[in-house]
Order: structure tokens, then sequence, then C-alpha cells
């Protein structure tokens, strides 16, 4: 995973000092993006989503697939245990195949980023989420807190949430000082800096508008993803989403030179809506989004269907759930 | 004026919903004299894939209903099967060449058997489960359990009673059946599915796919989520039978091995049918000295 210096304003990003300059500017800058055609960005993401991926193309996206997951869990009875049969379960997906690579990272509430970190060492990263995760309502210092100690336990990538009723009142600024902080927070002493991936709850939204101006926020703020959902919203991450967050990554780089990465979680669980989404990174984004540095699939269940269609490839006969583990 | 044919297409049944093959196939079916009849759907692998999908999503809540119950779904069937009579018969007519009163034969045992199934549903524990005497301080008993999702080759002859006969003492226990039907007659199954699907059977309990019994037959048997397969839609194949029982022997599965050649329907069955597709639970709990 790249690495950069933690506060050095990245240099393509200068020319948007001014539009971060003030609330009103931001606003306008937000405001002044192109608006998004929903009807056309539904129907661009279903026709997408027609392609026939085969034979040799589908066993070579079922393995990046796999390697693109973020293993996720985030529940209130996670206990460190669970854990770490997650954290092993990541290191080897499929424990009787030595050729089934591993998964991305392993996402987990900061408390228990020790727990995991344990077990994975620096084989595969660990992600915390963060910043009073799901709701993201609480105080300022209590959200940079939980980053820092998330931080501090040694996570390596750290998964936020915006404000979004301060976004949905139009303090534009106010969340973009609120990703800069946190993003200050994920410094460590050496000065890296853990990896920020900036949650929009995009179930929140409302509008396809509202995502392309969370994503240019986020971006302009310096995040190095940026995230559908926290998963405890519905809807989650859909593909029409995942295509304006993929568009405004495509066009952000092209304006800036900065490439950032993204992450749809939530509701992604079989292996046929996983390929979906890698077709659309391709047709969308280019295959440079393509990797695990730059695209991640959020996701529990979606493991274990990869798997199980993975073990159709390699032995031609059906799996079933029993074979492979629950969590 | 002459009216217009009203076509009918035939489709699977998958879940408790009748959708088109996945591959898109389908294929004519003639009546016993070469005469086309209808288009039924061919259904694919991926068909077997889905509706094994479906009978696994079925067979937590089918098997944990009491026997009574299912009883009294199974009554249900036979009872709107009643109702559709003269469908069958006309399907049974076509199908396998028989007269009118052959055919309404075949309805009556076939409503019979149904019957017969429902009435064993909460009886069959009774005859083969056991409080078992054993040397210690324990109750020990035994209860049959399904064993999960049968897969059921379908007879190729007996479209009606065939049919109705080797799916009945599948689910009447609690297990889940993926059925593929009898590929030159597959009208009758068709109907039944019909009824199934307005009679109280949850969807995907029973899934009904039209088809080639050779060529989707290997698929059903490899499949490590289905737990038992009933191979007697290639009786008369002694070859492709035994290639099924290998390919089942990959996860185990209990297998109800294909006849030389179709038995006599008309028998009455015996238990054999329901005990090859259970589990014997056996319990031992401590009583004290």
């Amino acid at each position: 995973m790249p690495t950069s210096a933690t506060t050095d304003p990245v240099p393509g990003l200068a020319a948007y000092s001014e539009v971060t300059a003030s609330d009103a500017s931001l606003r306008r800058f937000l405001h002044g993006l192109p608006g998004v055609d929903q009807v056309g960005a539904e129907a661009r993401a279903a026709g997408l989503g027609t392609r026939s991926i085969k034979t040799t193309a589908k066993a070579w996206a079922l393995d990046l697939a796999i390697r693109m997951v973020d293993l996720t869990t985030l529940e209130g009875q996670d206990t460190p245990g669970k854990v770490r049969a997650l954290a092993n379960k990541a290191l080897r997906p499929d424990p009787s195949d030595p050729s089934c690579p591993s998964v991305a990272a392993v996402c987990v509430y900061g408390d228990l980023v020790g727990e995991v970190k344990a077990v994975l060492g620096d084989q595969v990263n660990v992600a915390a989420v963060a910043t009073a995760f799901p709701s993201g309502r609480a105080s300022m210092d209590i959200k940079l807190a939980d980053t820092r100690d998330a931080v501090a336990n040694g996570a390596d990538e750290i998964d936020m949430v915006i404000d979004r009723g301060a976004f949905l009142a139009g303090r534009y600024l106010q969340v973009f000082d609120e990703i800069v902080a946190t993003r200050e927070a994920c410094a460590r002493p050496d000065g890296s800096h853990a990896h920020l991936k900036v949650i929009f709850e995009t179930g929140e939204l409302q509008t396809y508008d509202n995502v392309r101006r969370a994503s240019w926020l986020a971006m302009l703020a310096g995040a190095d993803f940026i995230k559908t959902s926290t998963g405890k919203v519905q809807p989650a991450a859909t593909l029409p989403v995942t295509l304006v967050m993929l568009e405004a990554v495509r066009d952000f780089r092209e304006a800036t030179g900065v490439q950032v990465g993204v992450k749809p979680a939530g509701g992604i669980r079989t292996a046929k809506d996983a390929i979906k989404y890698l077709v659309m990174v391709n047709e969308v984004a280019g295959d440079d989004w393509l990797d695990p540095d730059w695209f991640r699939f959020g996701a529990s269940t979606l493991l274990n269907d990869l798997l199980m269609q993975r073990t159709k490839l390699t032995t031609g006969r059906y799996s079933g759930p029993d074979y492979f583990t629950l969590d | 004026m002459a009216r217009i044919d009203v076509r009918k297409t035939y489709k699977l049944y998958i879940g408790g919903a009748f959708p088109r093959s996945e591959s898109g196939h389908s294929y004519e079916v003639t009546d016993s004299k070469g005469k086309f009849v209808a288009n039924a759907a061919l259904a694919s692998r991926k068909d077997v894939r889905d509706a094994v999908v479906a009978a696994r999503k079925a067979f937590g809540p089918w098997s944990s209903r009491t026997a009574y119950n299912r009883g009294q779904v199974v009554y249900r069937i036979a009872e709107v099967m009643e109702d559709r009579r003269p469908q069958f018969e006309e399907a049974v007519r076509q199908s396998e060449g028989a007269s009118a009163s052959a055919a309404r034969g075949q309805v009556d045992a076939a409503v019979d058997r149904l019957v017969w199934y429902a009435g064993w549903a909460d009886k069959l524990a009774q005859v083969v489960g056991n409080a078992n005497p054993v040397a210690g301080p324990f109750f020990n008993h035994t209860a049959p359990e399904p064993t999960g999702v049968v897969g059921v080759l379908a007879p190729q002859q007996s479209s009606l009673l065939g049919l109705v006969s080797v799916v009945a003492p599948v689910v009447v226990t609690g297990n889940s059946a993926v059925v593929v039907s009898s590929f030159e007659r597959p009208l009758p199954a068709v109907t039944f599915s019909e009824v199934l699907a307005t009679s109280d059977v949850p969807g995907g309990v029973v899934n009904i796919l039209t088809g080639d019994a050779a060529a989707l037959g290997p698929w059903l048997a490899a499949h490590m989520d289905v737990n038992a397969i009933d191979l007697c839609g290639v009786a008369g194949s002694p070859e492709l039978a035994t290639s099924l029982e290998v390919a089942a022997a990959d996860n185990l599965k209990r297998v109800r091995r294909a006849p030389d050649a179709e038995p006599d329907w008309a028998a009455e069955p015996g238990l054999g049918t329901m005990t090859d597709f259970i589990e014997s639970k056996t319990v031992w709990h401590p009583i004290g000295t």
C-alpha cells in the first residue's frame, strides 16, 4: 500500500486551496459540479451489469475480488475470539487450497484492532472504523480520540464516517474540516499515516448529486478512499452510487493527478454482484483501479460466495455453504 | 370465426415461482403418437444450482414444522389435485397414450398415494423410532430426522403416479426436493407444480425441473449441498447410474439406487421409500441409578 507524507498538501490539490478557503466558496464549487443524470446513471449501471464473464476471466476476477475484500465484522456481539477467527480466515480464506489469495484487510471496531493485529501481523491490513461509527454523532474531540486510539493500536486503515447532518444542512466546510482533522489524527509518530477511508452513508444522502458533492468534498480534504456505506443503513452500496463515485475519482485524478480509491460496502453478497462491480470499475474508472490498493469490497458474506464459486471453477462441481466457515 | 389457440409456454418451478430456464432453451413435447403438444422449458445446470439454493433455504422451516402439520399439507396437495382431475387425466392420456379410463385410474392412484403418505407423516416416528433398552442408567431413544436436500430423478415412464410416488415420501418426512421430471412426458409434472404452488406447500420445498435426467443428473449428483439422491429416473441405464453413484460419493450422499426397470407403481410402496431419506438420531439421556 502506498503511503505518503502526512500533512504536506498534495501538489495537484494546491489549485483548489481557494475553493476550500471558506464555506461560501466550497458551496459554490460543490453546487457548481455538473448534476448527475439519474436515469442515465442507473441505465449505465444496469447495462454494465449484463456483461458475461466466464472461464479464465472469471477465475481471474474471482481471485481479484477475494484480494479486494475488506472482511468486516461490526457487531455489538463481536468477541476477541470471533475476530481472531475472522483474521485467520482473512489470511487463508480457503484452508484446503493454498493457491487462494488472502483478502485485503480485516475491518473491525477500534478496540479490537489489537486482537486482529496479533493474528495478522503485517501480512494483511487491519482497518478500524472510527469517529463514532456508524452514526457519527459525537463531539469532535471524541471522534479524534477514537481515531488516534485505533491508530495507536496498530490500525493500518481508518474508516471514518462524515457528519451527514452537517452535510445535508449545507455546512460543507464543517465536514471538510472534520475530514482534515481526522486525517491528521491518522498520523503515526514515524511520519507515515494510516490510510483514511471516508464513509458517506449514501443511503442517507438522498440524491446522486449529493454523492458526487460528498465525493469531491472528501477527496479535496485528502481522503485516500471514498466508501459508500456503513452497512447499517439500507440501501447500502448500489451499482449506480458506485458509478457516480467512480466517475468522481476518475475526474479528480484528471484534475489534480491524485488517485483516490473507492470502496462499496454493504449489500454485496454474491460473486456475481462483485464481478458486476469489477466490470464497472474497469469501464468507468479504468484498469488502474483494478487493484486492491484502489478498490475494495466491504463485505462479510461475499467472501463465502466467492470461495464457493472459486471451488466450483477448480473442482467442476457446485459447492455448498457447509464447507466454509460462517464468519 | 375460428378461435385462436391459447398456447401455453411451460416453465420451471423453483422456489415457489415459475421462472424460465436460465439457458432460455425449451424443447418440444409430443404425445404418445409423436404429435406436437407443447413446448416445455429445458432446464440447465444453472437451474439445478438455483433450485438447490431454493431447496436449502426451504429445508430449515419445513423440517421444523410438526409432522402433523406436514401431513396436513401433503393431504392438501391431494385435495387440490382432486379438483384438477380433468387436467391431469388429459395430461396422462396424452403423455402415456393411455385410454381415458386408464388415465383416470392413474390419477386416482396418484391422489390416493398422496393421502397414504400424508397419513404416515406423524406415524413414521412411532414405527421406525424406538426407545432402546441399554445397559446403563440412560433413557436411550432413537428418532428419525430428515436428511436434507434430496435430488430426485423422477421415473421416465410413469409420468404422474411415478412422480408422486417418489416426491411425496421425500417431502412428507421433512426433506426438501429438487425434482427432474420425465424428459419425454413432463406435462403431468408441470401441472403437478401448479398444484403445489396453489396448495399450502411452502415455496422451495418441492422444485420441479423439466429436462434431461442424463444431462442434469451429474450436476445434481456431484452438488456438494445436496444430501441425498434418488436415481429412479435413470432406471435401465446402469452405466449412467453407476457414474452418478460415483459422483454422489464425494460428499457421502445417501443414494437410492436405480432399479433395473421401473417398478409397478400401483403396488403399495412400503416404508422404505421414506426411511431411505431419513437419519436416525439417538439420544442418551442420563436418568440416574
